[in-house]
This record gives structure tokens, sequence and C-alpha cells, in this order.
């Protein structure tokens, strides 16, 4: 054996190599048949699981947005659309350095810090591999361009285009329309995850949140076939999204931005309604924001400079601002009076310049420090006397002049197509009791006397009460939607019905002569009217005065000084539109709200002379019908 | 009895033979390898068509690469095992050198130096000559020892195994370096090291493994946690492996059809054309198709293995049994990455996946057995 393994034994060396080939063989077959028991395993068994997967990767449910409504005012006028927007958007999976990225970007366009947090923000959220995350929007013509040439130098950076609300009248109609903006996570939880799966934006106030589901309308559906890079290589199925539909607001752009302007930098509130169907002609609250800042996301410090400002454009006055009538709300207590026999038009008192209560040495005075002299009902009206206002409501007591001004809706919620509307302040004894677990003063209802003290109203409220006084009766409900031609029905709150219906004409008369007699408050703003206008102004006190005090405006703050308000309705003979204006610290009624009211019933009156005429026509059967 | 010899005395004797000389004998080919060859470069083509989202350009390209190899295989089989042999010093040499050069001035790509650009020839990967160098060198080498060798000749011929090895790991270029060394163990097993010996280098070998798990890049680490545990990272490292898991199980027992694969076709299978793309064809023709494709693997290796027995000589036997199992290990290596029950290191599969010197390596390895097969004396038996 030594020996043989010095030299070469052929034999031996035949017989280890083929015994070593015959293992290799074995260990072949060995090895083959694991390679084919694994893809049994992975072809055969967990097919279906990788069929699954397959089928994952490549299909996918993509749901379509559908196109939100646009708006229009009653011309036609286009106040809300939806305008192709560019943005920047990143895709993470194709970007290997994401602070590489947007340093280059930043060297190309304007990439704010903002921007850069807000980018991170998104980046972070649950998303479909290869979803672009979206880094700045409303990219420029010049910034899209400047992305598209140095494209190369971008890997997984696109351009994205994309309808985004618009609002052509910028601050116009901020307050009316409100806004649409990103969808966040609290209205995510609320909202109906199926039809909003490919929306982005939500209405947050206004129009737009009122009419959400109209505008949105339903969203759509389509099966993809993608590729790994998320590009669309076929079209399997697909269901088209339904618009939404668009809305014909009873507004008038060109009215709106009347009023608007009237007001000019004043704060204050404007609201102006069709007194047939309640439609909504003007509504201004000002000062108003841009709403298009919105749209894509308001900057932080944007944001707070709104919210900070002591003029509060974001405060939608015409809605929500409570403010004491004053003496617009004299016509009303007058026909409450009457109604409840405490007055006529032939009751006249002596007014000293102030009125006072027995057992009580409080002097309630008038705002004219030596008084009216002899006056009646129609001369209390026209001059806006007080002293004999406290009168009448001292005889007719705080609860029946409650449940009459209820009539007109005052003290609830006019039911207006708004998000948020305040319901104002009706005072009544049994609303003391509870509230406050006082009992009621009798000079309290003095101050209810005059539309001052604990009552309180929106500027809806007293423009929906003018409308219904303008109406003889018949309640309108201000709407921004109403279905065109069609008068509104009031099944539930039945015409407001006086002892005598003499009682309208001769309060209309007052309120006309307020503005077109030698007397009248508001004769300086009615000169030269081609039509009548029937109105009453309003002076609302802001701080309580002491009692010698003398009011002076000038010595006073100016978030002190009094609100200026004035409402009316005009034609007085046939009317068309009711208008309510508050001033904010505006001071007097007469020489500051009431040349607002003016332009906004030149502007509307003229412009509709022809319609008019037809609209006289119109309405005969229905000025027959409130005679009966 | 020298070669030459026979070939003259060949006409001569012709009748006393028995065998006359057939068209394949002169020619040198081994009719069975050749077909199966032929059958399997050609639905190689057309899976790579599948592969290559039906590029033509890649098809002519591969296809000008099959005609190359083919023709080197030609050539290869007409050289005698001697001159092989007798050449092998000056081929391993050469090869050492060219490695170093790689390393030395070697061309960057995808971070790794393996290509080596010579003036006048075009650009190549000096590896692949050591796939061929090393085994032919080593069953030179033991050739002249006494078989079952001793431990000095299995020494020596680990040194001339584990410097190239070195070398090319240090490129780094992993599945090359592996698969030259198996090529190298394979002769040295065939030569029949005792089984303690065996047991002892594999006992090494895992006493080892932590050590190089220090020694490896770190991509080569990455793979190989991926390969334990893919769903880490979904969508990066282990990205491929469960794409390449979902075509392959997709597939099912009859595919999808050619061309209708759709994680190859909508690009979510990476690598398709190259190291990954068995999972194309397990795709689009199932079970069934990936069963006859190792099937037909397994005829060539079954075939080489009766090639090596059938040699005449220790050269011949060590050396076409080593082609034959390297052969294998790429098979296995690479169908067994992309199905995940080995870690992905970069194996092409022989001669479907793309890429030309590959094809022109593995078709002259085949030269080399056609070579072995063809030249036997007859009269020695």
């Amino acid at each position: 054996m030594t020996e043989s393994l010095n030299f070469k034994n052929l034999n031996i060396e035949r017989r280890i190599h083929q015994q070593r080939l015959l293992i290799s063989v074995v260990g072949i077959i060995t090895l083959a048949f694991i390679l084919l028991a694994r893809l049994f395993y992975l072809q055969v068994i967990q097919h279906e699981l990788y069929t699954t997967q397959s089928d994952k990767n490549r299909v996918q449910l993509e749901a379509i947005a559908p196109t939100r409504g646009l708006i229009y005012d009653r011309n036609g006028q286009l106040l809300a659309d939806n305008q192709p927007n560019y943005s920047i958007r990143l895709v993470p999976e194709r970007i290997t350095d994401i602070n590489e990225t947007l340093n280059r970007i930043s060297a190309l366009i304007i990439i704010s810090e903002e921007h850069i947090k807000r980018f991170k923000k998104r980046h972070k959220r649950r998303r479909h591999p290869f979803e672009a995350v979206p880094l700045k929007f409303n990219l420029s013509e010049k910034e899209i361009s400047v992305i598209a040439v140095n494209r190369h130098l971008l890997p997984g950076v696109e351009i994205a285009a994309g309808l985004i609300r618009h609002y052509p009248h910028d601050n116009f109609l901020a307050h009316a329309l409100g806004y649409v903006a990103r969808i966040n996570e609290k209205e995510l939880t609320k909202l109906d995850p199926e039809n909003y799966s490919a929306t982005h934006y939500i209405g947050k106030t206004g129009i737009e949140k009122q009419y959400e589901t109209r505008l949105h309308g339903t969203v759509g559906y389509q099966k993809v076939e993608k590729d790994a890079h998320g590009q669309i290589v076929n079209l399997l199925e697909r269901q088209d999204p339904i618009p939404g539909k668009d809305l014909h607001l009873s507004l008038d752009l060109e009215l709106q931005k009347t009023a608007s302007l009237a007001l000019a930098d004043r704060r204050g509130a404007i609201i102006a309604i069709d007194t047939l169907t309640g439609g909504i002609l003007a509504f201004v609250s000002q000062p108003a924001y841009n709403p298009n800042l919105f749209v894509t996301g308001i900057s932080h410090k944007n944001y707070s400079a709104l919210r900070d400002s002591k003029a509060r454009p974001l405060f939608n006055r015409t809605l929500k601002g409570q403010y004491p009538p004053a003496s617009t709300l004299k016509p009303f207590i007058g026909l409450a009076a009457l109604n409840q026999g405490v007055t006529t038009w032939g009751y006249t008192i002596k007014d000293p310049g102030w009125y006072q209560l027995e057992n009580d040495d409080r002097f309630y005075r008038d705002w004219k420090r030596w008084g009216h002299g002899k006056v009646n009902l129609e001369s209390a009206i026209i001059e806006s006397c007080d002293t004999y206002f406290y009168d009448i409501a001292h005889k007719l007591e705080i609860d029946p002049l409650h449940d009459f001004l209820a009539q007109f809706g005052f003290g609830e919620k006019t039911g207006v197509d708004l998000p948020g509307e305040a319901k104002g302040l009706l005072p009544s004894r049994a609303w003391k009791r509870t509230t406050r677990g006082q009992a009621w003063y009798p000079g309290e209802t003095l101050n209810a006397g005059i539309g001052q003290g604990f009552m309180l109203s929106t500027p809806l409220q007293i423009v929906t009460a003018t409308a219904t006084l303008a109406n003889k009766g018949r309640r309108v409900y201000p709407k921004f939607l109403t279905p065109p031609g069609t008068k509104q029905d009031t099944p539930f709150s039945p015409a407001i019905t006086l002892n005598k219906h003499s009682d309208w004409d001769k309060m209309v008369t007052a309120m006309i002569k307020v503005n077109h007699s030698a007397h009248g408050t508001a004769r300086n703003s009615a000169k030269g009217a081609h039509y009548l206008i029937a109105g009453k102004t309003g002076t609302a006190q802001v701080l309580g005065i002491a009692q010698e005090e003398k009011y002076d405006a000038s010595k006073i703050a100016a978030h002190h000084r009094d609100h200026a308000l004035y409402t009316a309705f005009a034609p007085a003979d046939a009317p068309r539109i009711a208008v309510t204006v508050i001033v904010e610290n505006g001071g007097s009624g007469s020489s500051v709200a009431a040349p607002v009211a003016r332009k906004i019933f030149d502007a509307y009156l003229s412009a509709n002379k022809d319609s008019l005429k037809q609209n006289l026509t119109a309405t005969a059967p229905f000025k027959k019908r409130a005679h009966e | 009895m020298k070669q030459k010899d026979f070939f003259r005395s060949l006409p001569l004797d012709g009748t006393q033979g028995r065998r006359s000389v057939s068209f394949w004998q002169a020619t040198h080919v081994d009719a069975p390898l050749f077909i199966a060859l032929i059958i399997l470069c050609a639905s190689g083509l057309a899976v790579l068509y599948s592969a290559s989202a039906a590029s033509l350009p890649v098809i002519q390209r591969q296809a000008t690469f099959i005609a190359i190899g083919f023709t080197a295989m030609l050539i290869i089989a007409q050289i005698p095992p001697l001159v092989i042999k007798r050449w092998a010093p000056l081929l391993y040499v050469s090869g050492l050198i060219l490695l170093a050069a790689v390393l030395w001035k070697g061309i960057d790509a995808k971070g790794a130096q393996r290509w080596l650009s010579l003036p006048g020839l075009p650009r190549f990967q000096p590896s692949e000559i050591m796939k061929l160098a090393v085994p032919v060198m080593i069953a030179q080498f033991f050739s002249k020892r006494i078989i079952p060798i001793s431990g000095g000749a299995l020494l020596g011929a680990f040194t001339l195994l584990l410097v190239p090895a070195f070398l090319i790991a240090k490129q780094p270029d992993l599945g090359t370096s592996l698969i030259i060394s198996a090529s190298g163990i394979f002769v040295i097993f065939l030569a029949g090291t005792s089984w303690k010996v065996i047991a002892g280098g594999i006992g090494m070998g895992l006493i080892a493994a932590p050590g190089l798990w220090f020694q490896m890049h770190k991509y080569q680490q990455q793979r190989v946690l991926t390969f334990l545990s893919p769903e880490r990272d979904p969508l990066g490292a282990g990205w491929n492996i469960i794409q390449s898991k979902t075509a392959i199980g997709s597939g099912g027992l009859s595919g999808k059809g050619w061309l209708m694969g759709t994680q190859s076709q909508l690009d979510f299978l990476p690598e398709s054309s190259t190291d990954f793309i068995i999972a194309v064809l397990a795709e689009e023709f199932g079970l069934l198709g990936v069963s006859l494709l190792i099937s037909l693997y397994l005829f060539i290796v079954i075939r080489g293995i009766y090639i090596s027995m059938e040699a005449q000589d220790t050269f011949c036997r060590l050396l076409a049994g080593s082609i034959t199992l390297t052969f294998f290990v790429y098979v296995f290596v690479n169908i067994g990455m992309v199905s995940g029950i080995l870690p992905i290191v970069g194996v092409p599969l022989p001669l479907i996946s793309i890429g030309g010197t590959s094809i022109i390596t593995l078709m002259s390895g085949f030269g080399i057995l056609m070579s072995i097969h063809t030249h036997r004396s007859w009269l020695s038996h």
C-alpha cells in the first residue's frame, strides 16, 4: 500500500475519481430537488398569496375627485371658480437625498422655511408608494419654466397641474362665500371617507361650507394598471365623477361692490335683501380678508395678523354681530303699542327732554336735551323722540313687547343659509329670571323701548323685520339661494296681522317722512331720490352715560363711540329692497349709515328700473291679497 | 503514444478501429452537449426577449455573444487537452498579472473595480479568464502527482486557488470569487482528498465565518441581512427578493404566458434581464417551464460528468469534472438566490442572463469538455 503511493496507480485513480463523481451526482440531484421543491412551494402551495400580491402591485383603485361646483351671482357673474394651478411635488421613492433636492429647488425658485416645514409634515403622513408630496403651490409661469429647464438635475421632482378654488373678487365676498381650504384631521374623521377619498379641499365657512354637499359632487373611480414607477399603463375600469352643482346666488355682485365701497374703510355690516323673496342682494362685513390666501394654506404670519387685528377682519358682523338695534326698533315698538291699544296715532305727549317713572328719581333722557315739545307717534318716529317711546313702552310692558317683536324674528335665528348665525337677544321677564335669576325692573322696559338695554339684534334680524314691515306682515327669510322666479311662501309662520291693517300704511308713511320731510332724521341722505324711501335711523350707545354727562364723541375713545344704524326699504310705495346698515363706532345713524343705504338704493333701483315696472304689476295680486 | 501519431495513423487504421470517424468526431463536437446548448441558448433568447421588454437590440447583442461563444467553443474543441495542459501555467500567471492590474488600474463601475481596458482590446473582466485558468492550473498541478493527493500537494493547490480568489474578492466581486474558489475546490475534491481533510476544511470555514462577516463590505452584509429577512426594508434592500418571489409564485403551474408576466413587464422585478431572469421565466412559463429548464441544465451536467468519467487521464478527468460541477453551481446559486433560499450574490443564470463575457467563458469551458471527449485515444483501451 505504502509502495503504491509512490507511483501512479491508474486503476486506483480511476476508481477514486468515479467514486467522487458518483457522490457529486448524488449531490447534484439532491440540490436540484431542493430547487424544485422550493419552486413547487412558491408556485403551487403559495401561488394564491403571490397572485394576490402581484395584482396588488399592479392594479390600483384610484379615486377621482369631482370638480367643485361654481358659484355665480344673480346676473351670472362668476364669484368662485376653479383655476388650473401648478404645484411642485416630490416623489420620495425616486429621490436618494431629499435635503439635497430641496436645496437644489431652493436655488431655482423661492422656497420658504414654512414650505419645507409643511412638506416634511405631509411627507410623514401615510401615503401610497410613489405618491407625490407637494412642496409649493401656485407656481408662476417663470417658476414652472425654471424647474422644467433644470429637470435633469431634479430626478423625482414633478410639476403637477390641478384645479384649485379661486375667488376672483378677493375681499369683496369673503364673508358671504367663505372659502375652501385643505381638509384637516378633525374634519377627516367626520367626512364620508369614500366620497372624499380624492378630495383635498373642503368649505370651511360661508356658502362654501353651507352648500358643501351640493358643491362637492360625487367621487369617481378608476381601476388602473400601474408599473413599478407609479405610471399608469392601462385603464381597466372607470366610473366618472359627478361634478358638484353650480350655485346661482341671489347676490348681486355690482350691488355688493357698491355697498362695500360705500362703507369705505369703516368697520360695519351691510345687508340688502329682496323684500319679496328674501333673497340676499348684498352681504357685507367689513373689514374682510382675501379668501384666496386660505385656499393653498395661509402662512402663519398672515393668519395671526388677521386673527389678532383689533378690527377683527375674520369676524362676520352681518351674521354674528349683535348690536343694540336702538331707534331702528321704534317702528316695531310703535306697531306693538298700537296693536295693544296703549297708544293711537292721535295720542300726544309733551316731551321735556326726559322721562321719569313713579317712585324712581332717575331721569331717562331723550337724545334731544331740551325735548321735542308736543309729539305724537308719527312725529316721534320722524324725529326719533325717545321720551314718547319710554312712555308707550312703559304702558305696554316687556312681555307683550317681547311677544309682538318675536313675530318679526327678533331673538331668533333668521335661518339664513350660512353656518354660525347668532340669534341676538329679545329680553322678557322669563328670560331674565332663568338666565340671571332676577326680577324685571320697569326701567329696563324703558331701555328696551328705544332698542337699548338688553336688546341685541343682528343686522340680518333687523333687515328681516324691515322687509316684513315693508310686506305689511308677510315674513321673509333671508337666503342666498332662492329658486329663481318663485316668491317665498311661509307656511310655518303665518303673516303678522294687526288689529287695524291701516296701521301698516301709517307706519310706512311715518318712515317715509323720516327721509322725505323737513324734520326727518334721514332727510339729508334722501335728497333728490326719484323714489320714496321708508326708513329709520338709529344711534346705538356702546358705553353707558352717567346721568348728568353729555355725550361728546370727540372726548370718547374711537371704539367706545356710538354705532350708527339705519334700516330702510324702497320704493316705499312698492317695496323691492330692504337694507340695513351698521357702522361700528360711526356716530350718528342719520349722517353716517343712511347715506350708505342711499347709494345701495340708487344702484339697485336705477339698474333694475325696467324690471321694476314689470315687478310692480307682478306684485299687484299680492298687494291686493294683503289688503283683504 | 503521442496524440500526433494517433491522428496520422487513423486513416490507415480506419478499418481496424471498429468505428469509422463520424462527422462529430472529425469536427471534435460532442453532439448531445451541442444540441442541448443550442436548445438552452435559444430558449434563453426567448426569455430575454420578454425580460428586456421586447428589445431587439438587446436580443441581437446577446445572439452575437452566443455566436461568438459557440465559435470559441468549436475552436477550443479542436485544441488537444495536452496543449491546454502545457499552456496552463502561462494562462494562470498572465491571469494573475491582469488581476493585479485591475486592482491597480481598473475601471470603476457601480462601486467596484472589475474591468480592465488594454490598448487594442475591448474592455473585459480578467476574473473571467481565471474561471477557467484556476481549474486548468490545479488539474495540471495534480496531474503529475499521486492520487489520492498528499498534504503537500493540497497546500500547493490551495495556494493556487486562494491567490486569485483573494484578488477578485478585493475588487470586490464576491460572487465570482466564490465561483472560482468552488471550481478549484471541486478539482481538489475530485482528486480524492481524504474525507478527514474535507471535514476539517468545512469546520475551519464555520469557525472563520464570523471573521469573514467583519471583512465583508457593507453592501455584502446588507445582502445577507436582507436574505435573512427581506421584510426588514420592503421598498429598499428587500424589494428585489420580495418582487422576485412574487413573480415566481404568481406564475403558478403553467405561467401567465410569454410576454404576459406583469411583474416583469411592469418593471416590478428588478434586474430582470440579468441575475433575476429566472423569475421572468417562472412567471411566464410557470413551474412547468422552470422544471424543463432545470432538466435541460441537469442533462448538460450529467453529460459533463459522463465526459469526466470517460476521460483518459488525471488532468482531463479533474478538469472536465470541475467545469461541469462549477456550471451546476452557477445554476443552483442563481435559482437559489432568486427563489429566496440563498442570499443575493451576483451570479448570473448561465447562458440565459444577459452578459457577453460570461457566455464566452462558459462556452469555452464546454469547448474544453468537447476537446477532452473527442481527443480520446481509442487505442489505449
